[in-house]
């Protein structure tokens, strides 16, 4: 057991950076990011404690919390609509680099509004394509879909994207 | 079209807040938070996590506070704003109200039981650590008992403060050496310089003639008895022969 929670701390450290960006463009805003990843985190860690050794070993971190991540924000999803506002948040302005920071901060919450925007199905696919540059066997991987399926949905959910705010469509 | 795209790319640039893997350290158990509390017996460092309270001292300061928390436990610890009840919990705790719940995991099953054992010692009561002992079915572990007693990682709280020698001595204390026992046993009501001098004359228990009962001096059913029907017992046999039998609530011998 000792083991597994060495591990998990330094799941939570190396990863954590990379599961809040997949919260924030999944969700279009960091408040709820935040509550992804820990929740991301939560899942990993039950999940961990009933991994046999083997299964434990031979993980590939990366996709697996991606997964997880994807699977929060679909059953968040189920719940409530995304919040999309919070243009100009209170909390801490460290989630950007000390450069540019205002202009970069209203332009990152600007497209992540966009991309909040999308129906999930494209949504997804999106962000995992074109925000963490997964190949599309990853992406399908960690959607549990074909991978005809996620190039035609990253085709799509790029074209709305581009159509800008006019052409936005429901689910 | 490549805009979007390098665009799309820097958001995998967002960094988590600060703080954000000690929350979900703390969040599984994994890291503790701590506060400083103000308390009758003056300030007091707490530590908690989700499954309750992991630790206390009187600690001169935060950075000593976390010095001793990191050799004795070990754990990630971050100071933090406590829970709403904490406080409360705390006064209620020391006022010998049980509402608490601890975390003892990194401690071994008979240090565990050591200080369950010692956490049902009501408030304004000593026992000796044999008692301890036998109470947990380790009746030759006395010498155990009180190195479990002297590394309690949650003093006051988990009162071995309450665990006395039998000969008077009032023995040491992990939470400020016999002086700072001595003042909280004080604090707590008990008379603890006729209970040395009761130790000293050889004295273990009280009977009471009209019930027949004996108890260990401090046991709060006997504490009303009038003075001339109490007697005073070396030991078990005698008590037993003279007619008495063991209290059922503080337990000084197996009650058969």
């Amino acid at each position: 057991m000792e083991g597994v929670e060495r591990l998990f701390e330094r799941m939570v450290r190396e990863h954590q950076h990379r599961v809040f960006a997949v919260g924030f463009a999944l969700t279009g805003n960091r408040h709820d990011a935040e509550e992804v990843a820990q929740d991301t985190f939560l899942r990993a860690y039950r999940a961990l404690a009933t991994y046999p050794p083997e299964r434990i070993r031979d993980l590939k971190q990366r996709p697996w919390l991606h997964r997880i991540a994807v699977n929060v924000v679909r059953n968040r999803a189920r719940g409530a609509k995304p919040r999309t506002a919070e243009l100009n948040g209170s909390e801490s302005d460290n989630a950007l680099g000390p450069e540019s920071r205002a202009l970069q901060r209203a332009e990152m919450d600007e497209l992540a509004c966009r991309l909040a925007g999308l129906p999930p199905r494209y949504r997804e696919a999106v962000v995992l394509r074109h925000v963490h540059e997964m190949s599309y066997e990853e992406v399908a991987e960690a959607l549990d879909q074909p991978v005809g399926t996620v190039k035609s949905n990253v085709h799509r959910g790029l074209k709305l994207l581009r159509g800008g705010d006019h052409d936005r469509v429901d689910d | 079209m490549t805009a979007l795209m390098t665009d799309l790319k820097r958001l995998s640039s967002m960094r988590a807040p600060d703080g954000f893997a000690e929350r979900v350290l703390i969040e599984v158990g994994m890291a503790d938070s701590y506060a400083r509390f103000g308390t009758v017996l003056g300030n007091v460092y707490v530590a908690w996590n989700r499954f309750g309270v992991s630790a206390a001292a009187r600690s001169a300061s935060a950075a000593e506070f976390e010095d001793w928390f990191g050799q004795d436990v070990g754990r990630p610890l971050v100071a933090a704003e406590p829970p709403a009840d904490l406080a409360e919990k705390i006064a209620d705790e020391l006022n010998g109200k049980r509402t608490m719940r601890f975390d003892l995991r990194g401690l071994t099953e008979f240090e565990q039981a050591v200080l369950r054992k010692t956490y049902q010692i009501p408030r304004g009561e000593v026992r000796p650590y044999g008692w301890v002992a036998r109470e947990i079915r380790r009746p030759a572990a006395v010498r155990a008992v009180g190195t479990a007693l002297a590394n309690n990682p949650i003093p006051y709280f988990i009162p071995c403060h309450r665990v006395v020698r039998t000969d008077g001595e009032i023995g040491n204390y992990g939470g400020g050496g016999p002086e700072a026992k001595k003042a909280i046993l004080t604090m707590e009501g008990v008379r603890v310089n006729r209970l040395q001098e009761l130790a000293r004359a050889g004295v273990r228990y009280q009977g009471v003639k009209t019930t027949k009962i004996f108890c260990y001096p401090t046991c709060h059913t006997g504490r009303h008895a009038l003075e001339k029907n109490i007697v005073w017992l070396h030991d078990e046999a005698s008590a037993r022969a003279a007619g008495f039998r063991p209290c059922k609530v503080c337990r000084p011998a197996a009650v058969a």
